[in-house]
């Protein structure tokens, strides 16, 4: 059922929350500390549990996935909220700080990127992951002879 | 008949968000298929199009939270909100290549050092640069340039002043807003085309919003490995920001 895999997924984030707010706590900080990383790992590792047992059923799948497909809708309505003015209206500290560290970042991406870098990783689950998290899962779906590639993988 | 359009909108505020982004989108994609030949992500579009409007709307109520201050828009607020973001978030971690991941582990803990130690040292310099001399203000402005949750943490910490936190906050969405914007302009040239490459990313530029826009605007196939480091950034700011980074900054300036 639908259900079941929207609940998986409320679960983890949950348990990821409150574990984050837990390490927070610990550490004396006054935020959640890697929460929302914590529940994906969690919900990674129920991914694996599941498919390991055979239970990754169709619906569960449906439930998690619907919601990765919504990721980009979602960052789109974020995107209309944010304080612009603000930013815009920062006058030039705001601006030389916040371009530079930029920029630096940037660059490190860069470098970092190409530390042990291999081939480029055509994975059939890594472009998967890219359609769903797109929003077209339809236009994805490969030649039905093929079975799905996460299957294929596991 | 317009008020009660409006009622409407306000009373199924999620609802009507839904119906509002999806409009969004769809002028979103048209623009990129027939304007552009398909060379902009039709979401790099749309989330420069909902920037523009959070400015526009910014600019037209005088809030802070863009188009979600409007009360026909507030369901905005509820969907692009901290929680459902989250929620989307964690649910793209199901389609992450755990191999893939945990390779890229080591790399992705050097990226968030890199990306919490370089914004703060450029932001304190700024500050310095702009006539600041106390240790708090410093370290506020530098935190601002984390992300800008570390910003006004740090700074309430500290006890800090109202306009210093205002400017580091400032930072932190500029910051943010240039990632969203930028990312997928420089990708190419950072070579920000694998999961690998992407965790680095999510380290480095820490501000969950920008990455998670950022990436989405790019390649939605990176989003969950930047989101994973990236998700760590904010809380790891906190911790260094108010301690480590104070300390640091207060046996030198005195």
């Amino acid at each position: 059922m639908t259900i079941f895999g929207v609940a998986l997924l409320a679960l983890c984030t949950l348990i990821g929350v409150f574990l984050g707010d837990l390490l927070g706590v610990a550490l004396g900080v006054k935020a959640n500390v890697g929460g929302v990383g914590l529940a994906m790992i969690l919900l990674i590792a129920a991914r694996s549990w599941l498919l390991a047992r055979g239970k990754l059923g169709g619906g569960i799948k449906l439930g998690v996935e619907f919601w990765s497909t919504m990721y980009i809708p979602i960052v789109v309505a974020m995107a209309a909220q944010q304080n612009v003015v603000a930013a815009v209206r920062g006058g030039p500290i705001v601006l030389i700080a916040a371009t530079v560290s930029l920029l630096l970042c940037f660059a490190c991406v860069a470098l970092l990127g190409r530390f042990g870098r291999r081939a480029p990783a055509a994975d059939a689950r890594v472009r998967h992951g890219g359609a769903v998290i797109g929003g077209d899962l339809d236009d994805d779906a490969p030649a039905p002879a093929a079975p799905p590639p996460s299957v294929r993988k596991a | 008949m317009l008020s009660m359009i409006e009622h409407v909108f306000v009373e199924q505020g999620l609802v009507a968000a839904f119906a509002v982004v999806g409009a969004l989108m769809l002028v979103s994609n048209f623009a990129s298929r027939h304007l552009t030949a398909g060379r902009v992500h039709g979401s790099a579009i749309a989330i420069v199009l909902g920037l523009a409007l959070a400015y526009v709307a910014g600019l037209y109520t005088g809030g802070k939270k863009g188009v979600a201050d409007l009360p026909g828009f507030a369901g905005i607020g509820l969907m692009g909100g901290a929680m459902l973001r989250d929620f989307a978030i964690v649910a793209t971690a199901f389609e992450v290549d755990v191999v893939e991941a945990r390779r890229a582990g080591l790399l992705g803990v050097l990226a968030l050092a890199l990306g919490t130690v370089i914004p703060f040292i450029v932001g304190a310099l700024t500050a310095v640069a702009f006539g600041y001399t106390d240790a708090v203000s410093i370290t506020t402005i530098g935190a601002g340039a984390v992300t800008y949750i570390v910003g006004p943490v740090t700074g309430a910490a500290l006890g800090a002043d109202s306009a210093v936190m205002a400017l580091s906050i400032a930072t932190g969405v500029t910051k943010a807003v240039m990632v969203m914007v930028g990312t997928p302009l420089v990708a190419k040239l950072i070579g920000l085309d694998n999961p690998r490459s992407a965790m680095a990313f999510g380290g480095l530029m820490g501000t969950v919003s920008g990455v998670a826009g950022g990436l989405a605007a790019t390649d939605p196939k990176l989003v969950p490995y930047g989101a994973l480091t990236a998700t760590f950034h904010t809380g790891i700011g906190c911790l260094v920001g108010p301690s480590l980074f104070y300390l640091t900054v207060r046996a030198i300036v005195g």
